[in-house]
């Protein structure tokens, strides 16, 4: 039997925050280039074109999390790929994340006004130009306020991971625990460690929606 | 191949899954009342009582959104009978359900209540309203209308994060997949079939919702 002291505990912990993190960064890259080619599906002139993005986004907004990890970490082996969590589990939350992100990208080029498109077509700028000089840039900073909150998600979704096994925060917690019976201090740390990485986030959703609701005015 | 065996699984996946999707919307059921009134009552104090009240509510409310459903889940389930506090697995999850639910719509109801212009408050007073009754007759009706749809939302969230709650064994429609893919070893199929079941469910949950609010909830609810 291995004693665990409260600092073995809390550096275990630490050692696999690394996972926590490194997902979430890997998710939310992932995510973000996925999601940008569903926003521009989203906001396409061709109606069939929009009608898949649509559906793209119902089906991952509307079905839970794990099972669509599930479904990842048990399909992948029929398309002949080796499972390992930590592919499951990027590949899981990179649609996940670009459903979310498309979508909140998508209501950012919507609230463009019509006059800038009309404005940047009358300086001769063709589709795509509209889109890199004119639209996008303006979408992408109304839409930092949103798009941080949902990285916030994102971290929190991480933990949904440990299910289909990847060493991460929560799945870690789960074995120190099995070893120390002491669940009250090790799930206590973990959701203490979370709220460290996320709170700082949270905050700056907050002073991002304030400045923007101040320019507003 | 023989039909009535065929047949015969075909009633036990369906059974399975009738059981597992009504166990799923009680939760959720439970959770959205519960919730609903814990978080009005949140709300409204935070904007109302003394200010050691607004700030208790808000580190809630902050602690709760900032930290996964899934910890807050294991944290009481297995955390609490470390003080003693044992809990059946349904009762954990619809605890941490609502503890969770709890701190979102406390922020979208204090969202709403803040939209109600301050001269809805004042003509109020001035009727000689007391401020229960203005508060439950002329604040919240207002506030309701302008949140309905994001509370829909959240509500549906919540439903789909209930999915990790079979992780303590609640029978509900995830863990009702879990046993049936351990039974049949066909796990991708299993868990394919109950991802549509979720999907079906909020869609009819959110538009169900929608009905009711565009039809019992005064003004116009997009």
């Amino acid at each position: 039997m291995i004693e665990f002291t409260n600092w073995d505990i809390v550096r275990n912990l630490l050692f696999a925050t690394r996972w926590t993190v490194a997902l979430s960064i890997a998710a939310f890259i992932g995510g973000g280039a996925v999601g940008f080619c569903i926003m521009m599906l989203r906001v396409s002139r061709r109606n069939w074109l929009r009608r898949i993005a649509a559906g793209y986004i119902a089906v991952f907004q509307g079905t839970p999390l794990l099972l669509q990890l599930f479904i990842v970490f048990f399909g992948l082996p029929m398309l002949g790929l080796r499972i390992e969590p930590w592919t499951a589990a990027v590949l899981g939350l990179t649609l996940f994340a670009s459903a979310f992100l498309g979508e909140i990208w998508r209501s950012g080029v919507e609230a463009i006004p019509t006059g800038q498109w009309d404005g940047s077509a009358a300086l001769g700028l063709h589709r795509l130009q509209q889109f890199r000089l004119v639209v996008l840039p303006q979408a992408f900073a109304i839409t930092r306020a949103p798009t941080v909150g949902f990285l916030v998600q994102l971290i929190k979704a991480t933990a949904v991971t440990s299910i289909i096994g990847f060493e991460e925060l929560l799945r870690v917690s789960n074995a120190i625990n099995n070893a120390t019976f002491e669940p009250f201090k090790v799930y206590g740390l973990v959701a203490l460690i979370f709220f460290a990485l996320c709170y700082p986030l949270t905050s700056y959703v907050r002073v991002l929606e304030k400045r923007s609701a101040d320019s507003a005015i | 191949m023989d039909i009535g065996i065929q047949s015969d699984v075909f009633v036990e996946a369906l059974s399975a899954i009738g059981r597992g999707a009504s166990t799923t919307l009680m939760l959720i059921a439970v959770t959205a009342v519960a919730g609903l009134v814990l978080s009005t009552l949140a709300a409204a104090a935070k904007r109302s009582v003394h200010s050691w009240v607004g700030a208790g509510v808000t580190a809630y409310v902050e602690v709760i959104r900032n930290t996964p459903f899934l910890v807050q889940l294991f944290f009481i389930f297995f955390g609490l009978p470390a003080l003693g506090i044992r809990l059946d697995p349904i009762y954990a999850a619809l605890l941490a359900m609502i503890m969770n639910m709890t701190a979102y719509t406390t922020e979208i109801i204090g969202a709403g209540l803040d939209a109600v212009p301050a001269g809805q408050h004042d003509a109020a007073k001035a009727l000689g309203l007391k401020p229960y009754i203005a508060f439950g007759k002329v604040i919240l009706p207002q506030a309701l209308v302008v949140i309905y749809p994001a509370l829909v939302s959240q509500i549906v969230i919540m439903m789909l994060e209930s999915a990790v709650v079979s992780q303590i064994a609640v029978r509900e429609l995830t863990h009702e997949a879990d046993l049936w893919q351990a039974r049949t070893f066909r796990a991708f199929e299993t868990y394919f079939v109950v991802a549509l079941v979720y999907l079906g469910m909020s869609f009819a949950l959110r538009r169900g919702m929608l009905l009711f609010g565009r039809r019992f909830l005064s003004g116009s609810i997009s």
